[in-house]
């Protein structure tokens, strides 16, 4: 099965890794501080000294913008050390996929770990508190940014959904939330930005956004608190004591965005692979005129057919953009492969049966509908405007 | 005997918290009684909103993420 990839997703660390504070390598520094809870007989464990491990995230960084910089020059390399003519399709495509996949996982590592420092000042109590009671409309743009920026686990989707709803924050700006949650994710956005460009990714943010603020708004207009599940709206959100404040230290930070990057990196990289692989066949060998038939702006059905394709499928960022940019190299419609991109993560099957626990089928449906006309309006805007 | 909650529906990170606190009272001797609560609903009463959650006599300690060892530890001993 495809391992779907939303970004909730991405902070559930699979059970496999020790539990124990990770040894991280490179930075050599001792982790026995962490490790040994007789050292602090009050209680807060001794923490490691945060200067080596700023020194190697320092280190890390520059070694990175190094390889960065040498990618098309090595890739060249590579490939004119093979028995092929640089010019021919074959050519052309081990140049795109030599270049492409390293890149593609740098800067994947890259804003990953970022990603995952920034979400360590986040959490989702301090966001439920944030958004609690807050009016339709600032509820639900805030929902949105907070969406992208909160950390949560997919398995936490119904406690947190129902731990928002009782908590006093509205249906719509719940919504709000947990559709920008899996769109905008990080993941998506730095290949789009590697892969495509700058201007493509941060309209995508943009989109992105507007689509979770306005669909959760809609929803919350069409009043549909009855349609929850019954046990949903009998729950007392009771709280067994105030949740204690666990703020990470400097350190904590770092290796949760390294907790990210293996996660994440660990996950994705062979699907990465897979998808740069299929790009680049793409790249190489499918003719230009084919990709404008099937996918240019010129085919008005192109947007409806790819939002629609899109729903039952899920499969992880990563997999698709590399494609994505091959299809759109090749002429296919910006707007059509992006709102294809979107549905399929948005409207991710996996999430809509978790929610079935808390929606009815009648608010899946509609939660459906109002995402899908707004990936709908997103493609025929960006065919529109980048035409 | 302290009685420990792991809330949790069920993905690993919940399991290996659950496992955290069994090995954790083993090591101390702490003498636990360890119950996973899966269902929606009681977790939601406790207020949790992020999975995996831990409550020690009645009180929430943690939630969301794996917790530290050492801070299982000094639950455990506190």
């Amino acid at each position: 099965m495809a391992p779907v990839i939303y970004r909730n997703a991405l902070n559930c660390a699979p059970a496999h890794e020790s539990p124990h504070p990770r040894s991280r390598k490179g930075v050599g520094m001792a982790d026995h501080a962490l490790t040994s809870p007789q050292s602090s007989p009050q209680g807060s464990p001794k923490q490691s000294s945060p200067w080596p491990w700023f020194a190697g995230v320092g280190l890390a960084l520059a070694a990175w913008v190094l390889v960065y910089s040498q990618l098309i020059p090595a890739s060249e390399w590579l490939v004119s050390l093979l028995p092929v003519d640089r010019s021919s399709h074959l050519g052309s495509a081990l140049a795109f996929f030599f270049y492409d996949t390293p890149k593609v996982i740098l800067l994947l590592t890259l804003i990953v770990f970022a990603m995952g420092v920034v979400r360590s000042y986040f959490s989702p109590e301090k966001t439920r508190a944030l958004l609690a009671g807050k009016r339709e409309g600032l509820g639900n743009v805030m929902a949105a940014g907070l969406g992208v920026l909160t950390p949560f686990c997919s398995c936490s989707a119904v406690p947190l959904f129902i731990g928002f709803v009782s908590a006093g924050v509205p249906l719509g700006v719940t919504f709000s939330f947990l559709i920008a949650a899996p769109m905008v994710n990080e993941v998506a956005l730095g290949l789009l930005f590697g892969l495509v460009g700058w201007k493509v990714a941060l309209t995508y943010l943009g989109f992105g956004l507007a689509v979770a603020i306005v669909a959760g708004w809609v929803i919350g207009r069409l009043k549909l608190e009855g349609w929850l599940q019954d046990w949903v709206r009998n729950i007392q959100a009771g709280t067994a004591g105030p949740i204690p404040d666990e703020e990470p230290t400097a350190v904590d930070r770092i290796h949760l965005g390294l907790d990210a990057v293996r996660d994440i990196v660990g996950r994705v990289w062979i699907w990465i692979i897979a998808g740069i692989a299929a790009g680049a066949a793409i790249h190489g060998y499918v003719p230009a005129e084919l990709m404008v038939g099937i996918m240019g702006a010129d085919a008005w059905w192109s947007v409806p057919a790819a939002v629609v394709m899109g729903i039952p499928m899920y499969t992880n960022a990563a997999g698709v953009i590399p494609i994505v940019e091959a299809l759109i190299g090749k002429g296919a419609a910006l707007g059509t492969t992006l709102a294809f991109m979107m549905s399929v993560i948005a409207l991710s099957l996996p999430e809509m049966i978790i929610l079935r626990k808390v929606l009815t089928l009648k608010l899946i449906a509609v939660f459906i509908g109002v995402v899908g006309t707004g990936i709908l309006a997103v493609g025929f805007l960006f065919n529109a405007l980048f035409h | 005997m302290k009685d420990v909650k792991v809330l949790g529906p069920g993905c690993k990170r919940c399991e290996a918290t659950e496992a955290m606190v069994k090995d954790a009272a083993a090591r101390l001797g702490v003498d636990v009684t360890v119950e996973k609560v899966t269902d929606y609903a009681a977790i939601a009463g406790f207020g949790v909103v992020s999975t995996p959650g831990i409550v020690i006599d009645g009180k929430v300690v943690h939630a969301g993420g794996l917790p530290k060892p050492e801070a299982v530890e000094k639950w455990l001993q506190g």
